[in-house]
Parts: structure tokens; sequence; C-alpha cells
């Protein structure tokens, strides 16, 4: 393929590149004083990368995709999709953010350069082909969130998270490296086409340690079960919107590339993998339904809710067919909805002074200050819970329905029961929300950009989001079908 | 004969620097040890025709990492008296870390008399140009097919500044100590900055 058309469907990272260093020049020659526009310029940008991604992803010619940069980079209709999802979560992320930081005034120009290049980074990593491309995407994205995590410094949570995340992170690309060393070593390649024939010509020992080191690489990056320790700390220490950033846009990334790492180089001995991914799922289920019970910060509480719903979407993974993918991806689209819209939800409650209000007790009485914000959290949190006319339980039905398809009725009815527990937790702050005597300390601040971001989620994730199941059933068909196109 | 030489001199020199750098009293000495194990290392490089490889060590091993120990060293207040305080009361798990290391050592010799391990036939995307240096070949590989990479590299390598940069600057008020107006710094010219006088002999300069 020739440099150009490289160059062209590459192009939303390219641009993203180039925006973030002229803006990282304006961040450097302006000063303090350019955060405004510079955040209105990197939504624009995001929104523009957005439009680009989304015209390769409908182009009928296109509709293959294509291996570009000499085989290390493919754009088809899988990274196309992710790729929406993880720039649309972002540009939510930013719109929210400055707000928060007018309190200490810490809000600085560098924030949406660094959440371009993440955003960079997870589009690189999505599309990625080959091990090492995965792997600088990876890097590229993790690099970004460490500094974002201990981005309020007058706040030591914020720094002890920032640590927190760069030491575990470090260990979790070391995994994953290691993994990838051995993957290459016993395969000879890099590529995932070159993987995927060498493992379907025979595999041996060195190779299944390789793909489970690598899968325990990735796993640690979207938080599941065993390898979540970090997350708890992390999402609480963090400031508040990185914490939606965290819970949105590199897990979107992070999933998609752990979906293509399994389902293309490791596709044909799924056999060896698909156990991992079943435990881990059941594991992440119980124990992020069963570690939120006890919280008593909102933000820990949608960690462990967040790594509930990992479960879930791995759930459609250990299924291991198309209509597996496609589910995930569906989950995928909602779950971004109701962790953005619970995220912003949570950062607009604020006392009386202007601090956030993280501590559940102090929800108590929401209802009274401000209805209308807790009738969207209570949507938010009834979604999450999977309960029937709300469209989180949508994604809980396809993901479901595709393990049962794939003849796994006994993991279904274990995952099924196992989101019962976590029902309970999520009807404990609506029960806070509406039925405790009111603490008086939160009110609602009003904010027009939260709350455009806040009603847009809600209306996704409110029973009117049913109108979408076409779209995003078909979409999602299509993106999980170029993840199974054999070349 | 004169490979044979070479080797055993570089060898010998790297196993003494690497004893010298731990026994050493003062932790200045140890890291210039070090600087001489690197590049006594990199001269056993060059003998294996590892060219590429020799060059990183000094340039990077020496050149950037070694020269931040010494600044580490020498900027921060270590009391390294009271590091050694703990030498006999850890010397127990000392000893089982070095048991578990020679365990290894010996598991490793074992299997690698017992043959090679199977492993993949490299697919040829990185094969080399026959007949050329490392140096070219790396160059080749790294500014054609993987030219994509490179630049991702570098941008990490951007926001791993940018992130330092943003997490510990501090920018000062005007009027306050370490306050710094670049622009101004910037327009400053020799001409301002210095006066080239020519005093008389036997007469002071008014300054």
């Amino acid at each position: 393929m020739s440099i150009l058309n490289s160059l062209y469907l590459s192009a939303p990272e390219i641009g993203l590149v180039v925006t973030g260093l002229i803006l990282l020049l304006v961040t450097a020659f302006g000063g303090v004083k350019t955060s405004r526009g510079v955040t209105i310029a990197a939504v624009a940008a995001l929104f523009g990368a957005a439009i680009f991604t989304l015209d390769l992803f409908t182009n009928p010619s296109f509709a293959l995709g294509g291996d570009i940069w000499s085989g290390l980079y493919r754009m088809d209709a899988f990274g196309s999709f992710s790729k929406i999802l993880i720039y649309l979560a972002t540009i939510g992320c930013l719109i929210v953010t400055p707000k928060f930081f007018d309190a200490t005034n810490e809000y600085r120009p560098e924030y949406p350069v660094l959440m371009i290049f993440g955003a960079v980074g997870m589009g690189i990593m999505v599309s990625a082909v080959d091990l090492i491309t995965l792997y600088m995407g990876l890097e590229l994205m993790s690099l970004a969130s460490y500094v974002l995590a201990s981005f309020a410094r007058s706040d030591e949570r914020s720094a002890e998270a920032g640590l927190k995340y760069f030491v575990l992170g470090a260990l979790a690309s070391g995994i994953l490296l290691y993994g990838m060393s051995l993957v290459y070593g016993f395969t000879g390649s890099t590529s995932y086409l070159g993987i995927r024939a060498a493992l379907d010509g025979g595999m041996s020992t060195g190779a299944v340690f390789g793909i489970v080191f690598v899968l325990a690489g990735l796993a640690f990056k979207v938080a599941a079960v065993p390898f979540h320790m970090w997350t708890p700390d992390v999402y609480e220490g963090a400031p508040t919107p990185v914490t939606t950033f965290f819970a949105t846009a590199p897990k979107v990334a992070a999933l998609a590339v752990l979906m293509r790492m399994a389902l293309d180089p490791f596709g044909g001995v799924s056999d060896v993998w698909q156990q991992v991914v079943i435990f881990a799922a059941l594991a992440s289920i119980i124990v992020g339904a069963l570690g939120a019970i006890g919280q008593d910060n909102v933000k820990r509480l949608l960690a462990y809710s967040s790594i509930n719903n990992v479960g879930f979407i791995l759930v459609g993974l250990a299924a291991a067919t198309e209509t597996g993918a496609a589910a995930m991806l569906v989950y995928l689209a909602i779950y971004v909805a109701m962790s953005l819209g619970s995220f912003v939800a949570v950062l607009m409650m604020q006392d009386k002074n202007g601090r956030q209000v993280e501590n559940i007790a102090d929800m108590a009485g929401l209802s009274s200050s401000n209805p209308m914000l807790a009738l969207c959290l209570a949507i938010m949190m009834l979604s999450l819970a999977g309960i029937p006319p709300l469209f989180g339980f949508w994604g809980k039905f396809v993901v479901f329905q595709a393990a049962v398809q794939a003849d796994m009725l006994l993991f279904a009815a274990l995952g099924i029961a196992a989101s019962v527990i976590g029902a309970f937790y999520y009807l404990k702050i609506v029960k806070v929300m509406y039925f405790d005597d009111p603490a008086g300390v939160v009110e609602g601040r009003s904010d027009t950009s939260r709350w455009i971001v806040l009603a847009i989620t809600t209306l996704i994730v409110s029973p009117l989001g049913y109108l979408l199941t076409p779209l995003l059933g078909d979409v999602a068909a299509r993106a999980a079908s170029a993840l199974f196109f054999v070349v | 004969m004169i490979q044979t030489f070479a080797f055993y001199l570089f060898a010998v020199l790297v196993v003494a620097s690497g004893t010298l750098t731990i026994t050493a009293r003062n932790p200045v000495h140890s890291v210039l040890w070090l600087i001489l194990a690197f590049f006594n290392a990199a001269g056993l490089m060059v003998l294996v025709g590892a060219e590429f490889i020799a060059m990183l060590l000094v340039i990077v091993y020496v050149g950037a990492v070694a020269v931040l120990f010494l600044f580490v060293v020498m900027m921060l207040d270590i009391d390294f008296a009271e590091m050694r305080a703990g030498f006999i009361k850890n010397f127990p798990i000392g000893i089982l870390i070095a048991l578990v290391l020679l365990a290894e050592l010996v598991l490793g010799i074992g299997a690698y008399r017992a043959g090679a391990l199977e492993l993949g036939v490299p697919d040829g995307a990185a094969a080399p140009i026959v007949g050329e240096s490392n140096i070219t070949n790396i160059g080749a590989l790294l500014y054609s097919k993987y030219v994509f990479l490179f630049e991702t590299a570098g941008i990490i390598l951007l926001v791993a500044m940018i992130g330092a940069i943003v997490l510990t600057h501090r920018e000062r008020p005007e009027g306050a100590r370490g306050h710094q107006n670049i622009d101004k710094q910037n327009r400053r010219r020799p001409e301002d900055a210095t006066e080239l006088k020519t005093p008389s002999i036997g007469k002071g300069v008014e300054l």
C-alpha cells in the first residue's frame, strides 16, 4: 500500500497528533490563560476525528478495511467503531472538566493536550495488528493517564493515585511485554496474521504461557478480577473528571484490544484462553458486586461497579463467537453512556461551599434539593443494575444471549445470579437519595455543559434508548464481523 | 590472539569494577565504578559483533543513566551508613535470594545442555540485508517498515516530558525568588549583558 493510502486511513490519529502538537505550542507560549481556548480546540479536534472515523466506517469502499504502514496497523470497522466510542467519551470527559478545577485554580491547558495524546494512543491500540504497535499505543495512553491521575497537585490523594497507577501500570506493561516476547519467540512473528498462522499449525507450551501472560497484562488494564486491586484506590484518588475518563475511554480501548487479541491472533486456539476469560468474567461480576456493598465513597462504589461491568462484557468474549463480539460492543457502547452519566452526576453533587460530595450518606436529600439531578442519577443506577425498562438491561441481555447460544448455560446462569447481588448497592444509592432523612449537605450546582452531557447520556440510557437498538445492533454486527474476517 | 586478550581484559575489568561498585564506601565512587563497568561491557559487545548495542550502552547508560545516578547521589541527602546498618539483619534473606539465583543458574545450564528450545520460525518481516552492518540494517527497518512506530515512540517521549513538566513546574509570581521571564531572557543580547573595557595600564576599571 502506498504511503498516501497509509496516511489517509490513519488520518484520525495523524490529525489528532498534529492538533495536539499545535495546541502544545499554544500552551507553551500562551500559558494558563489559554486553557479555555485549548479545551474548545481539543474538543473540536476530537469531534473532527470522530466524524472522519465515521466516514471511514460508513464508506463502502473501505468495508473490508486494509492493513497499512506495512502491516502494522489495520483500518477496519471494528477499529473505527471503538475509536468513535473513545473519541466521544473523551469529548464528554473534556467538556465536564474545567469547572471542577475552578475551586483550586489548577486547570491548565496541558490537560486537554494530554487527553488528545491519550486518545491517539487508544486509537493506535485498537487498530493495532502487530504486537509492537499495540504496545506503543498502550504506553502512549498509559503515560497520559498516569499524569492525568495526579493532575490535582494540591491534593495528596491525587498524587497517591497517580503513583499507584504508575507503579501497577508499569508492572502490567511488564507482564504484557513478557507475554509478547514469549509469543514472539514461540511463533516467530509479531504480526497478528503471522501469530495466527503459527499457532494454527501447532502450539507449544511456551506459546500457552505467552498467551496467558498477554491476557493477564490486558486484564490488568481493563481491571478484571484478579487484577483489579488498583481500581478503587485510583478511581477514588484521581480528580473526579479524570476518574470519569478512566472509567470510559481507556476501558473501551483496553477491552477492544483484548477482543482483537483474543479473537484474531489467538482466535484459532480459543480453547486455551476461554477458561481464563470465563474465570475472569465470573470473578469480576462477583467481586465487583460484593466489593461495592461495603463502600461509603461513591467513587469507590462506581469503581467496583466498573469491575462488575467488565465482568459482564467478558461474558461476551468467553463465548468466542461473532454474536458474542457484537454483544460486547453493544454492551460497551451502553456502558460508556451509563458510566459517563453517573460520573457526571457525581461531579455535579457539591455542597454549599462548592466542595465535591463523595460520601454516600451525604447524598441523602438530593431528591428535594435537586430533583432533576437525583432523577438522572437514579436512572443511571437502575440502568447499571440492569432493571428492564432501562437500556442497561439490553446490554446484559445480549451478552447472556450470546453465552447461551454458545452452549454455556451454566456459565450464563451463574452470571445472571451474580448480577442480582449487584442490584443491591445500586438500589442503595437510590434509597439514600429518595428515602433517607435529608442530610442537608448536597446541593447540585448547575452548569450548562454538564447538564448537556448528563441529559444526552440519560436519554440514551432511558427507555428511549431502545430506539437505538436496531442501529446499534447493526453497527456492532458490522464491527464484529470485521474481527472474524479472514484475509 | 588479540581478540582473546581483549576479551579477558574487558571481562576482568567488568567483574572487578562491578565488585568495586558494590563495595566502595563512597557512593560517588560507586557510580564512577559503575560507569567503568558499562564501558567495559560495551567493549565486550563490540567483540561479539553487536556494535549497535555497544554504542547504546555508552550513549544511554554511560551518557544518561550514570550521569543521572551521579546527580541523584550528589543531590539527595541519603545516609548511606544507615542504609548499610541493616546488612547483618538482612543477611539471611540475601543468602536465600542468592541460593534461589544459583538454583536457577544450575537449572538454566542443565536446560541448555538438554538441547535448544523449539522456537518459532522467524517470519522474515525483519530479515537483515546480508553484508550490511547492524546499524545499517536497524536503520533500514526503523525508517521504512517501522516508521509509524518510530514516530509514535517520539510522541510517547514527548508525553513523558509534558507530564514531568506539568507535575513539577511551578510558576513563580513576579518578584518572587526564581521567577523567570523567558521572553525577556530570550531577548537579552550579548551586548546588553557584557561590556568590553580596555583599561590603561596601572589604572582600575569603573564598574
